[in-house]
């Protein structure tokens, strides 16, 4: 299936002189969540604002559902939707008129019973004939997605959808998009919320310095880069691990009261099982185990700092 | 071309007009009424005629030209700088829009305001100052044309204003100075012929010419010049605002 958007070797300098995109390869698929990871000023919001058109690149080309974003602006543009991060409103206006504003602005006829649709599926009917300046940041931020939503776009994008809104709202948000995408939009979403990541997306890209570092499908990333570890809390505390271990992936922790076992959860045999064997050869008891698996926070961590490292991608293969 | 997208950039700012009533359209009306009952009705009889016109009506097309002039660029500038300002820009930029669209729809919006608003002024005028139009089709041309090109004027404004103070800079400091210097009050001929050179080099002189001559067929400066000068500053305005938009100018990083 053709990709909905397709960026190749895109770059951007600013002015200034700052390079915030180095020949970034990514292909978005059609109908997926994709999210978009990266620590503050990585290239997130440049990535979107140039698919977006409000920036320029500098070099290299964006094609959304086989519209170039440049040449063919038109038909790209009417494809996509924004949800930007800033809370960029018109405050004087109703918010009835500012959506309607948008679908207009987007080349669709008037469809009031649409406006009704998407201000109903984001609660905000009742606020309809209401300034948007006497509205709450969490409604503010419903605005700007029902504003994205008003010309029926094929790609939605969401720049820090869930900042600032309170827990309740931001699961309200995480099933409208579930929903969204079960209609057939493709959602680009980034996020400082590694949660809303590992909650939402089908797929992950982690962007550093203006490169991106991985692509990969959230579920593999996970069980190719994420660990399993098994914690003992020992009866009696270590000084060291015992020679007999001393081969085994073991660290001792809470000053040699844990003993923690590092395993990966890919292969056949996982070594639990002879380790407690070994443990109760060496007449080392526990009082309590518990196992824990790395979050993506973890994952996204460790990729940010190998990429800052390395400065190599780690995983490409969608960006191929 | 995006029909809808005009349309909907155009409604938006007459709404914002309409929101805006007393400010947008009844304080530049009765400020100027205050003109026409200080120099037309109270000062103006004691005054002799210019050019065979009573001072109450000579002062009329000057007077419509001050106030369709600041309001062209103040409600184009406001119009597009709002944008800029609160942020709303990027659905702008955003959108798909052509550069030639957009400036339809806020110029157009403007260019409205600006025109019925003169018609006021036309209209309110009547209540204290007898006139008469001698060309009421070219006194409208006129009209349309000063207001299209000085909203155009207003859009480059609010383009290139970063702050508030840069939005008022040019019709507080530039067109209003030009406008009274420019025969609002007076004829050109009046001036010393030093003057009356030095004031040719005065845009806003060609523009209330002619529309002066429009009204009473009297102008200080051939009215071909006038058109021609006002076409000329269109020119120029179109070309200013097909550069902004291709080069992005601050628009696009």
């Amino acid at each position: 299936m053709q990709p909905i958007i397709s960026i190749r070797q895109l770059s951007k300098t600013y002015a200034s002189g700052f390079q915030a995109l180095k020949s970034v390869d990514l292909t978005i698929r059609r109908g997926e969540i994709f999210a978009l990871l990266g620590p503050n000023g990585a290239g997130k919001t440049t990535l979107i604002n140039i698919v977006c058109g409000i920036v320029r690149p500098s070099s290299g080309s964006v094609t959304a559902d086989g519209h170039d974003v440049v040449r063919d602006y038109r038909a790209a543009r009417a494809l996509i939707g924004l949800v930007p991060q800033e809370l960029s409103t018109d405050a004087f206006e109703t918010v009835w008129s500012t959506v309607t504003f948008s679908r207009g602005l987007f080349g669709k006829p008037p469809n009031p019973a649409h406006i009704e649709k998407v201000l109903r599926d984001l609660s905000l009917w009742d606020k309809k004939d209401s300034k948007i300046m006497t509205l709450s940041g969490g409604m503010k931020r419903r605005v700007l997605i029902a504003k994205a939503l008003a010309h029926e776009p094929k790609i939605l994008f969401l720049d820090e959808p869930t900042a600032g809104v309170d827990v309740e709202l931001r699961q309200g948000m995480w099933q409208m998009v579930r929903e969204l995408r079960e209609k057939g939009v493709t959602i680009i979403l980034t996020t400082h919320y590694i949660e809303e990541a590992e909650e939402m997306a089908d797929r992950i890209g982690v962007i550093s310095k203006g490169e991106l570092i991985v692509v990969e499908d959230k579920a593999a990333l996970m069980r190719k880069l994420g660990k399993k570890q098994l914690t003992l809390s020992l009866q009696a505390p270590l000084q060291k691990i015992p020679d007999a271990l001393a081969g085994l992936p073991l660290e001792l922790a809470a000053e040699g009261h844990a003993l923690v076992y590092t395993f990966d959860t890919q292969r056949e045999e996982t070594g639990i099982a002879a380790l407690l064997k070994q443990l109760g050869e060496l007449g080392i008891d526990f009082k309590d185990l518990h196992s824990s698996e790395s979050s993506l926070e973890d994952i996204f961590v460790s990729l940010v700092h190998a990429g800052a490292s390395a400065d190599k991608p780690v995983n490409q293969k969608e960006a191929a | 071309m995006n029909w809808h997208a005009i349309r909907a950039i155009y409604r938006f700012e007459m709404a914002r007009t309409f929101r805006t009533l007393t400010q947008s359209i009844a304080a530049p009306v009765i400020s100027t009424s205050l003109y026409f009952v200080v120099f037309g009705a109270a000062i103006g009889s004691r005054m002799g005629n210019i050019d065979g016109i009573s001072y109450g009506a000579f002062i009329i097309p000057g007077l419509i030209m001050l106030s369709l002039l600041n309001e062209s660029i103040s409600n184009a500038a406001f119009g597009i700088y709002m944008p800029k300002w609160s942020g709303t820009i990027y659905e702008l930029l955003s959108a798909p829009v052509s550069s030639m669209e957009v400036v339809m729809g806020y110029v157009g919006a403007a260019a409205s305001k600006s025109v019925v608003l003169g018609l006021l002024i036309l209209v309110t005028a009547r209540l204290f100052v007898p006139y008469h139009i001698a060309h009421p089709f070219w006194m409208l041309c006129f009209l349309l044309l000063t207001a299209l090109t000085f909203s155009l004027f207003g859009f480059i404004i609010g383009l290139w204003a970063d702050n508030f103070q840069k939005l008022q800079v040019v019709p507080l400091m530039v067109v209003t100075p030009l406008t009274f210097l420019g025969g609002a009050f007076y004829s050109i001929n009046m001036l010393p012929p030093v003057w009356q050179k030095i004031a040719l080099f005065n845009p806003v002189v060609y523009l209330i010419s002619g529309f002066r001559w429009s009204f009473y067929g009297v102008a200080d400066v051939n009215v071909g010049i006038s058109v021609a000068a006002i076409a000329g500053f269109l020119a120029l305005c179109l070309g200013a605002v097909w550069w902004i938009f291709r080069t992005g100018w601050k628009l696009k990083a």
